[in-house]
Formats: structure tokens, C-alpha cells, sequence
């Protein structure tokens, strides 16, 4: 092969392998997206992708078998066949199919055409099904009435919501003025306790989740939302101090020493010159920590526990799979409702996000 | 990474005289009532009934601007100090919070679950290690290893495997960007959203009605019999949920990967294509060992990521069909089965796991700080 060929071909089998990467990346996110706006009925009966159109066997015409004998050939809409035949589906010289359906005695015969169908009834019911909290009505294929207990996701999105905002400031504040204290100030434990915070990194929070949790206990704060906003604050601290520390020891020594001379003390220079320089990094920290805080099972788990009306919205999630695993249709719109937020910031504030990434990675 | 050197503090001329120590005097009490104000809000936060919003906003008020105006307040009084006291204390009103929060929230619960750990179920009788020998030596146990090693060999390893795989071939395409978007989208997703999304692939129903689960449809069309994929075939069903977790963490491993690859000099791959080397070569001999570093930071923290894998495996299956894993474990041992010291010790061992990247974390820090 000629190398421009070659670089043709080669081209080409790179793109053929990110498409097959990317579909299988894509289909299972799209997949609960289709169904969340499916009726409950095909959501159950039919897979999500029958909504494009596909060709499938459709019952024409219904016949009731009367007086015939199972045990021998039978015949129906021109087709004759034994009973096991005719479970399997017979198909007539017109290309129909008949189908006994049922058991011996009890049965029918359904005549089938193959005809291109596509299952495309959307609906918005599944969605706000989850979001009420309050009872509504279902009718099932029978029409037999249920009446059901809305899943209140909305209460619990606005949760996340009131647990999430301050989770994210509360360090974030914290942290600015400890990684400034740890670049530019001079104090006896120093090197160690910055230390400390790099081993802290990465210890798993399970080490520290029951200690606080007795604290709380006494202190009747279990269940509140404070609980959890210091304690997202705590653990998020040591990333915070990490990535800030980084960011704001590397600014430029000059601008420290000049505004020194000038007389600036140092909290004047946190506030009227370091603040405003480090808004890049401070913001990659905010989508991280609120990342982090919205998408967090485990603490909220652990410090909001059975509180009804504290719950954020992955523990709803967790119990609507563990209480009504089989209810897809209310599983896949609740799944969207609470991955909305998190994907909007994400692609509106990727460039962000990625910088804070790659900055936080301890450097080796 | 490296501590910065300090700078120096500058004597400047102190204000003297009676009003400047009237308003130290009026700071001093402003200060007061602020920590009152957040005493009082402390308890305003955690016992009112009021709608979620009000007392969301009230906590933003009383964390944040509470915080800043301690802040602030202490800044300023510490700054009307004479300088030595001022040069002293200074620093700890910058970073005291920052370090007792952290040492409140994480060191010394480390210590705290230590003690708890040498104590029997309910924390009355000191037992020494005898929560140790369990744990080590119950079957129960030696399962929740064998999965978490599964998680580490085919998690953290197909993780680094197919964001190196992304982050190399998008480089050479011309829709590299839309690419990353996608392969990088899962990162938004929470983990108990995750296991929804994949709960509903692996779906299964009675034979006689249709699949719809993708996976069991595509199994069934082609003339095989469904399965409940994450219920049998145990120790491998432990697969299908790591395969969640590569999905949702390749993402992260090739942003770090990409921003690598892009570092390497161009010069280097050109020369090498003159020299004739293929592409599969340039790859593992040039591009591999100029990211090294790069995969080793980031196979620590997939490594550690996995470890402490909890939401998946509790939406997926709650640590049924062989599937616990130490956090599972630890969650089902100290708030499921109520026993403290062996839940406290499985919460050590995770953390013992954990110890030799804080090592190499900590030895990494020290390297850059003789530079």
C-alpha cells in the first residue's frame, strides 16, 4: 500500500473503533432516556428500541377454536396443523401466521400479519408519576384501577438541591483561606500538617463516617441538613486545600512582595488580589465538590438515614429500585430527573471541570 | 508539588491613640455578636420545621457569610496586633479552621475507629485483635476479598486500558472533541443513577414474554436463553457490575490521558515515523514511556477508587449473590448486622489498603519539596 492509502485506511479504522466505543458508551444513557417517556404498558411488554420501526408478527384476527380436538390436526384460516404445530405458528400460503395461544383447553387461535410497526407512543405521565408527591391513579391492561403513592422526587431534587449549595461553599471558603495560609505564611507545623492533608487525600471515608456519626447522635443534629453540610465539609476539605494550595503558591512571588512593601496586610491580599486571580481553580473545585455532593449516596445514607423529608434524591432512587425494582417506567424517569442537573453543569462548565482534573491528580 | 517560601511580614506604622482602641474594642464585640448570631443560627438550622428553600437560603447566609465575617473579623483584629503577636497568630486564623475541621472530620475518627475496632460487638468488652482474626479468616470475608481483587484487576484495569484506548485513537481523529464528550458524559452520573441505567440492561423476563433487557434480547435473538445476569454464574456476575464502573470511570482516565499524550513532543513521534517505526510501536515505545507517570497517577487513584466501591454493588444487588465487597461489607456489618467492632475493623482494613498510595502520595510531596 501506498502510505497516503495506508493513512487512509488507518484513519478510517480509528474512526470505526471510536464509533463502536461511542454507541456503546451512548446506548445505555439513551435507553433509560427512550423509556422514561414510554407508557407504562409498553415500557413492560416491548424493549425500548421497538420504538424504531421494525417488522413484526400483528394479530389480525382472533378465532375461538369451539368444538375441536386437541389431540389430533386441527384447521383454522386455511391452515391445518397438531396442537404443538400450531404453538410454534403455522404460516398459511399467504404469508399470515396462525397461532394457537393458550393451553389445550383453554385457548384461541390468533390469525398474524408481518407488518413494519413502530412502537412510538411517548408520554410525559412517567415523569410527573415520580415527581408528585401526593396519590394518583393508574388503570391497568385489564382495567382493573390502582391508586398509588407518588414517589415525590421533586421534594427530594430540591433537597439535593439545599444540600448540595452549601456543601459546595462551606469548604470552598474554608480552603481559600487555608491554602493561602499554607502558600504565603510562615508558622511552626507547617510542612506537617500539610502533609497530613496530602495523606488525607485519599482515605476512605468509611474510617470516619461512625466516630461523627456518635457525635451527632448526642448533639441531636442526625438527620439535619447541617449534618451533612459539615460533614460534606469535612471530607471534601483536604481536596479543596490540595487543589487551592497548588494553584495559589504558583502565583507569580512579585506580586506577594510588592503589595507588602505597599504596606497590604495579608488579608487584603487574600481578598483584593489572590480571590480574583484564583476564580479559575475556585470554580473547577465548585463543580467538583457539587459533582460530588449531588451524586453522593453513601453520606447522605449515613447522616440524613430514614428522615423522610431530608432525603436527597439518589437515596429516593436507591429505594424506589429496592421497594419497585420492576416499575421501569418510573425508574428510568426518576434516574433522568436526577441526572438532569449534573449533566447540564457538566457540559456547560466542562472546560472548568477537565483544568480542576488534571490539577488535582497528585503530580508524580 | 512543593511548600512555597513564606513572605516576610513588613512592620507598618500601628494607628495609636484612644478612637483606634475604641474601634478595637467595637470589633472585638461585633465579633461576639457574630459567633452569637451563628451559635443561635446553629440550633435555628437544625431544629425548625421551616419550608426546605428558607432554610437552605438561611444556611447560606449563616454558613458562608458567617464564616467570611469570622474571618474577616479575626483578620482584622489579629492585623491591629503589635507585630510579633500579629506575625504569630496571623497564620492560624488563615488555615486554624481549615486544619481542625479536617482534623475534627478525618484524623482523629481514624483514630477513634482504631480503638473501636480492638472492642467486641457492641463496644463494651476490649478484645484486642480477635476483629481482625475474623476478619481474615471468616468465609463470608474471604468472598468480600476475592470480589474486591476482581475489582481491582478487571475495574482499575479495563478502566486504564480503554481511556488509554479513547485518549490514543481521538487524538488522531478529527472528531476528537465529541468523542471525549461522550466517552467523558458518565462522570455526571451519579452511581445509583449508573446502576439504574445498567439494572435495565440486564433486565430479565420469563421466557415466554419478550426481553427488555438489551443485553437478554440480544442473547435471545440469537437463539440463547435469558439469564439473570447479575444473580447467577457467581464469582462472575461480579463482572457486570464492574463493567459499570469502567463505564462510568474511563471517562476520567482518558481526560488525564489525552492532556498526556498531547505533552509529548510532537518531534519525537515525526522522527520515529521518518525512522519507520509503525504506529503500534510508536505507541508502546514512545508514547507509553513518555506517560508513565501519568498512568501510574492514574491507576492509584482508579485503584483507590474501586476499592472503596459502595453505591453500585448496594443498588445492583445489596451484597447478594456473592457480590459484597469491603465497603458493602462494612456498611452491612456496622448498620445492618449492628456489630461496631467488626464493622470499625473492616473500616481499618479499607483503610490499611489504601496505605501504600498515601505512602507514595507522601513520598512524592517530600521528593518535590528538596527541589
Amino acid at each position: 500500500m501506498r502510505p497516503a492509502q495506508e493513512q487512509r485506511s488507518g484513519r478510517f479504522v480509528v474512526n470505526l473503533v471510536l464509533a463502536i466505543l461511542c454507541i456503546l458508551w451512548l446506548l445505555p444513557t439513551f435507553g433509560v432516556f427512550v423509556s422514561s417517556f414510554r407508557t407504562r404498558d409498553d415500557v413492560q411488554a416491548t424493549g425500548w428500541w421497538t420504538v424504531l420501526p421494525h417488522r413484526q408478527w400483528v394479530t389480525v384476527e382472533r378465532i375461538a377454536p369451539g368444538e375441536v380436538d386437541p389431540s389430533g390436526a386441527m384447521s383454522f384460516a386455511g391452515v391445518t396443523g397438531t396442537f404443538e404445530e400450531l404453538r410454534r405458528g403455522v404460516t398459511a400460503p399467504d404469508g399470515r401466521r396462525v397461532v394457537w395461544m393458550g393451553n389445550r383447553r383453554r385457548g384461541e387461535v390468533v390469525v398474524q400479519e408481518s407488518q413494519w410497526i413502530s412502537n412510538a407512543n411517548f408520554t410525559l405521565r412517567n415523569y410527573a408519576d415520580v415527581l408528585t408527591g401526593k396519590q394518583y391513579e393508574i388503570v391497568d391492561a385489564d382495567g382493573n384501577k390502582y391508586t398509588l403513592q407518588g414517589d415525590n422526587l421533586a421534594g427530594a431534587f430540591l433537597n439535593s438541591l439545599a444540600v448540595t449549595v452549601p456543601s459546595v461553599f462551606l469548604p470552598l471558603i474554608i480552603a481559600a483561606f487555608a491554602a493561602y495560609g499554607f502558600a504565603w505564611m510562615d508558622f511552626p507545623g507547617r510542612r506537617f500538617a500539610f502533609a497530613a492533608m496530602v495523606a488525607l487525600l485519599v482515605v476512605p471515608l468509611q474510617i470516619a463516617l461512625v466516630p461523627v456519626l456518635s457525635d451527632y447522635v448526642h448533639l441531636r443534629l442526625n438527620g439535619t441538613y447541617l449534618a451533612i453540610w459539615l460533614a460534606h465539609t469535612g471530607f471534601g476539605l483536604p481536596l479543596a486545600i490540595y487543589l487551592l494550595y497548588n494553584y495559589i503558591a504558583a502565583l507569580p512571588r512579585e506580586i506577594f512582595e510588592a503589595a507588602t512593601v505597599d504596606g497590604a496586610s495579608h488579608l487584603k491580599i487574600f481578598t483584593l488580589i489572590v480571590a480574583p486571580l484564583a476564580t479559575p481553580v475556585l470554580a473547577s473545585y465548585a463543580i467538583f465538590q457539587f459533582l460530588w455532593v449531588w451524586n453522593d449516596y453513601l453520606v447522605a445514607l449515613i447522616f440524613i438515614g430514614s428522615q423522610p423529608d431530608v432525603q436527597v434524591i439518589t437515596m429516593r432512587l436507591a429505594e424506589i429500585v429496592g421497594s419497585r425494582g420492576n416499575d421501569w417506567h418510573l425508574l428510568t424517569a426518576g434516574a433522568f430527573i436526577s441526572m438532569i442537573l449534573p449533566l447540564v453543569i457538566f457540559f456547560s462548565l466542562q472546560r472548568y471541570f477537565v483544568r480542576g482534573l488534571i490539577a488535582g491528580s497528585v503530580k508524580a | 508539588m512543593s511548600l512555597s517560601r513564606p513572605i516576610e511580614p513588613i512592620p507598618f506604622a500601628a494607628s495609636s491613640g484612644t478612637a483606634a482602641f475604641g474601634r478595637t474594642l467595637l470589633g472585638i464585640a461585633a465579633l461576639i455578636v457574630v459567633a452569637f448570631v451563628l451559635w443561635w443560627g446553629f440550633f435555628f438550622l437544625r431544629d425548625s420545621n421551616a419550608p426546605k428553600l428558607v432554610i437552605a437560603g438561611a444556611a447560606i447566609v449563616w454558613g458562608a457569610a458567617g464564616l467570611a465575617y469570622i474571618y474577616l473579623g479575626l483578620a482584622w483584629l489579629v492585623g491591629r496586633m503589635p507585630l510579633g503577636w500579629r506575625v504569630r497568630l496571623e497564620p492560624f486564623v488563615f488555615v486554624g479552621p481549615g486544619i481542625l475541621t479536617v482534623f475534627y472530620f478525618l484524623a482523629l475518627p481514624t483514630v477513634r475507629t482504631f480503638i473501636a475496632s480492638l472492642f467486641n460487638r457492641d463496644g463494651t468488652v476490649f478484645i484486642g485483635l480477635a476483629n481482625y482474626v475474623s476478619v481474615l479468616t471468616e468465609p463470608f470475608m474471604l468472598v468480600t476479598f476475592r470480589n474486591n481483587l476482581m475489582w481491582l484487576i478487571f475495574g482499575a484495569g479495563l478502566t486504564v486500558v480503554f481511556g488509554l484506548l479513547v485518549a490514543t485513537l481521538a487524538d488522531r481523529s478529527r472528531h476528537e472533541n465529541l468523542v471525549k464528550a461522550i466517552v467523558f458524559m458518565p462522570m455526571a452520573i451519579s452511581l445509583v443513577g449508573a446502576g439504574v441505567i445498567w439494572k435495565f440492561i440486564y433486565a430479565v423476563k420469563d421466557e415466554s414474554e419478550a426481553q427488555i433487557g438489551l443485553l437478554n434480547a440480544i442473547v435471545v435473538a440469537f437463539g440463547g436463553e435469558p439469564q439473570a445476569w447479575i444473580a447467577q454464574l457467581q464469582p462472575w456476575n461480579n463482572l457486570f457490575l464492574i463493567v459499570i464502573v469502567v463505564w462510568l470511570q474511563t471517562g476520567y482516565a482518558m481526560v488525564l490521558f489525552s492532556a498526556a499524550i498531547k505533552s509529548v513532543p510532537t518531534e519525537l513521534l515525526e522522527a520515529a515515523r521518518i525512522d519507520g517505526a509503525g504506529e503500534v510501536r510508536i505507541f508502546f515505545q514512545i508514547i507509553v514511556p513518555s506517560i508513565m507517570g501519568m498512568i501510574i497517577t492514574v491507576t492509584a487513584t482508579v485503584i483507590i477508587f474501586t476499592l472503596k466501591i459502595f453505591d453500585v454493588v448496594i443498588v445492583m444487588t445489596g451484597g447478594n449473590f456473592g457480590t459484597d465487597v469491603i465497603a458493602t461489607q462494612f456498611y452491612n456489618q456496622y448498620f445492618v448486622n449492628r456489630n461496631f467492632g467488626l464493622g470499625s475493623t473492616i473500616a481499618i482494613v479499607l483503610l490499611i489498603l489504601v496505605t501504600p498510595v498515601v505512602v507514595y502520595n507522601l513520598r512524592q510531596f517530600r521528593k518535590s519539596e528538596l527541589r
